[in-house]
Order: C-alpha cells, then structure tokens, then sequence
C-alpha cells in the first residue's frame, strides 16, 4: 500500500514537470481504485452500483482541474482521497442521500483488486452536448475520435494553442456543467 | 465518452498551467481595490488631521490590527484552499489580530484618560464604520472569491468566512485612515461586528462560489 502510494506520488511529480506518460500511468493507475470506493460507497447508500462510472469521471476530472492544489513535497494519496471523498458525498447527497464516507473507503482499497466499469457512464456524454459548438468539437474529436492535439487543429483549422485553449474550457465548463446541474 | 477515453483526453490537457493561487488571488484583489478606493474617497476621505493623528500610537495601531487580520486571512485562505487543508493548526494565525487589539485594549487602560470608557467604546463613528466597512470590503470579497476560485477547499462556507475577513482586514485598513475614532475599545467593538457581517456574506458566497 505504501509503495503504491509512493508509486503515485512520484508519476504526479513527473507529470506535472511535464511528462505526459507518467500523467496518463497515474490516471490509469487510481481508476479502479476510485472505482472500488465509488462501488463501496453507493453500495453502502443502497444505490445502484452500477453509477460509479459517473463518479469515478467525476472524480478525474476534478483530479486534474485541481492538481495546481497539491503541494509537490506532500504524498499525493492523502490529496486525492480529499478529494475523491468530497466529490463521492457530492454524488450521494445529490441522489439524496446523507451518508458518512469514511477515508479508508479510498486508502483499504487493495492493489490487485481491480473492478472494471460495469455500466458506461452516461453524464459526462450528456452534459458533452450542452457545451458550446468549438469547445464540444474539440473534446470529440480528442476523446471519441483519439485525435491528436495537431491532427485536431488541422481539422478544424485551427492554431494547435487555440485547441489547447478549447480543450482546457471544455473540461473546465464540462465540470462545472456536472456540479450544478 | 468512456474512462479510458476520459483519460486520454485529460493526458492531452496535462500541459496546460493554470496560475498558481496565490497569483490569482492576488491579481483579482488588486483588480477590485480600485472600486473599494472610489467608495473610499468618493464617499469618506481621508481624515483632515492625519498628521497629527500618526503621532498617536492608537491611530497607528489600528492599522496593526487590520493589516495583521488581512495578512492571517491571507494565509489561511491559501492553505484552506488545499482540499485535504483543514483549520486545525492554521486557525490560530487568526488569533494574531485578536492579540493585538486586546494589548492595545490594555494598554489604554493602563493610561489616563480624559473621556469616559463607554465614550469611547461608542465613538462618534459606529454607523459610518458598520456601512463603510462591509460596503468597501464587497468588491474585494468578489474578488478574493473569484481568485480563490481555482482552489479547492473541503469546507467552501469556511473558505468564504475566512475570504470575508480578508476583504473586511483590507477595506478596515483604508477606512481606519478616516476614522476619528482611535480607542482599542472602539475598534474592537465596531470594526469586529462590521467584520462579522462581512464573513457572514462571504460564508454564503463561498458556499456557492466556492464549491469545486
């Protein structure tokens, strides 16, 4: 458990001095524990656990509009479990319920258990649509259609800095879309 | 779009930087000081006999006090904007404010006087104080909410209150320049109850504003 979490710490720091495989490694690396935990906590509100996805979602994204937040001499799993716990009470009050998520819920999640997505989430495709035209372009063609950043801007025929730009907005209005909706 | 293709696209954004806090903080406050220094001077004004009045240790340490509470918001506000940041251990740094007004409270005491405590305690100011203070301390309340923004504090209404006080330290230090009122007693009484209402508001604000 230590090792893992020290594991983490580490690819954070690569990534944020701008090493994107340690980023996309450490992504892929806290999902199915996110997802445990979303599971565990929906389970435990008497929800339906197959709606982790949207929390799991939820989560990353907040993850990485936030990790200007992490202080890089600090290990990075008490950071993330804040805020995975912040945005798992988020999910569960708003499908009305009030309940104590605990921190272990995140930190006993053990390394070799490693849940896939049981359903596919449906809100961050829902709330896509409801971006405005460039910003929703640009997150498609990124993420559905696995465009590179310079493939994108020559589709669309724009700068690579203004779809740098419109993908930040998008993920950025894309959170806030989720939040308060 | 599914988790695999969610964190894809997150990777892509990965070199994207977003202004530190501090910095934002910090440029949203200077871009509001201007509409709280307009209220300031169009309305108030600085006070006519303020040189002499800086020779009296009390006119000097109101600013003390306000700047000291500006400075510990400050810094609670940034700490508190971490989302695993809690007040414990932070919290007494807004003691320090509260420390100084009641040495200066003390030392007064300690003094002779020629006008009666509750006299001073009530002042000539107290209304002008409890409107100037809050509406002075609105702009700079958006802003420090605007920049704190890209924080992401576990207890938003807290993270607003705390922005409240920023805003009321700042505004209280540019009215204190006003003010004719220099007892200790004074200041505690009136600049803390304008400074309630101010992060009171914030509390409400943050809870909203600041949600991430």
């Amino acid at each position: 458990m230590r090792e893992r979490e020290d594991e983490w710490t580490d690819l954070m720091r690569s990534a944020i001095s701008g090493d994107d495989a340690a980023y996309h490694r450490l992504l892929r690396a806290i999902t199915p524990v996110l997802r445990a935990a979303a599971r565990r906590g929906l389970a435990r509100a008497g929800q339906p656990v197959d709606q982790s996805e949207d929390i799991v979602q939820d989560i990353l994204l907040a993850v990485h509009l936030k990790r200007q937040t992490w202080d890089t001499s600090a290990p990075f799993a008490p950071w993330l479990f804040a805020i995975a716990r912040n945005k798992l009470i988020d999910a569960l009050r708003r499908r009305g319920r009030r309940i104590f998520v605990n921190i272990d819920d995140f930190a006993e999640t053990l390394p070799g258990e490693t849940p896939e997505p049981t359903a596919s989430p449906s809100e961050v495709t829902a709330q896509l649509q409801a971006l405005p035209a460039r910003q929703r372009d640009v997150l498609q063609s990124i993420a559905v259609d696995s465009a590179s950043i310079k493939d994108t801007a020559a589709k669309f025929s724009m700068t690579e800095g203004a779809v740098r730009v419109a993908l930040h907005r998008g993920l950025a209005s894309l959170t806030a879309k989720l939040r308060d909706r | 779009m599914d988790t695999d293709q969610l964190i894809r696209t997150l990777t892509a954004d990965n070199a994207y930087r977003t202004r530190p806090i501090g910095l934002a903080l910090m440029l949203a406050l200077l871009a509001a000081a201007p509409v709280s220094l307009l209220i300031f001077f169009a309305e108030l004004g600085v006070r006519p006999d303020v040189m002499t009045a800086m020779h009296n240790p009390f006119f000097d340490l109101k600013f003390a006090v306000t700047l000291a509470l500006a400075a510990s918001a400050i810094a609670v506000s940034l700490h508190l904007s971490r989302p695993e940041a809690s007040l414990r251990g932070f919290g007494w740094w807004l003691l320090i404010p509260a420390g100084i007004l009641v040495a200066a409270i003390s030392g007064e005491m300690m003094m002779p006087q020629r006008t009666p405590m509750m006299t001073r305690l009530i002042g000539k100011n107290s209304m002008a104080c409890m409107t100037a203070i809050p509406a002075m301390s609105l702009p700079l309340l958006v802003g420090a909410l605007y920049g704190l923004r890209q924080g992401a504090p576990a207890r938003p209404a807290v993270a607003g209150a705390i922005a409240g006080l920023l805003s009321a330290g700042l505004a209280a230090t540019v009215y204190a320049s006003h003010c004719t009122d220099d007892s200790p007693l004074f200041v505690a009484t009136w600049y803390t109850l304008a400074t309630a209402i101010v992060a009171s508001v914030g509390a409400l604000m943050g809870n909203r504003a600041l949600r991430y």
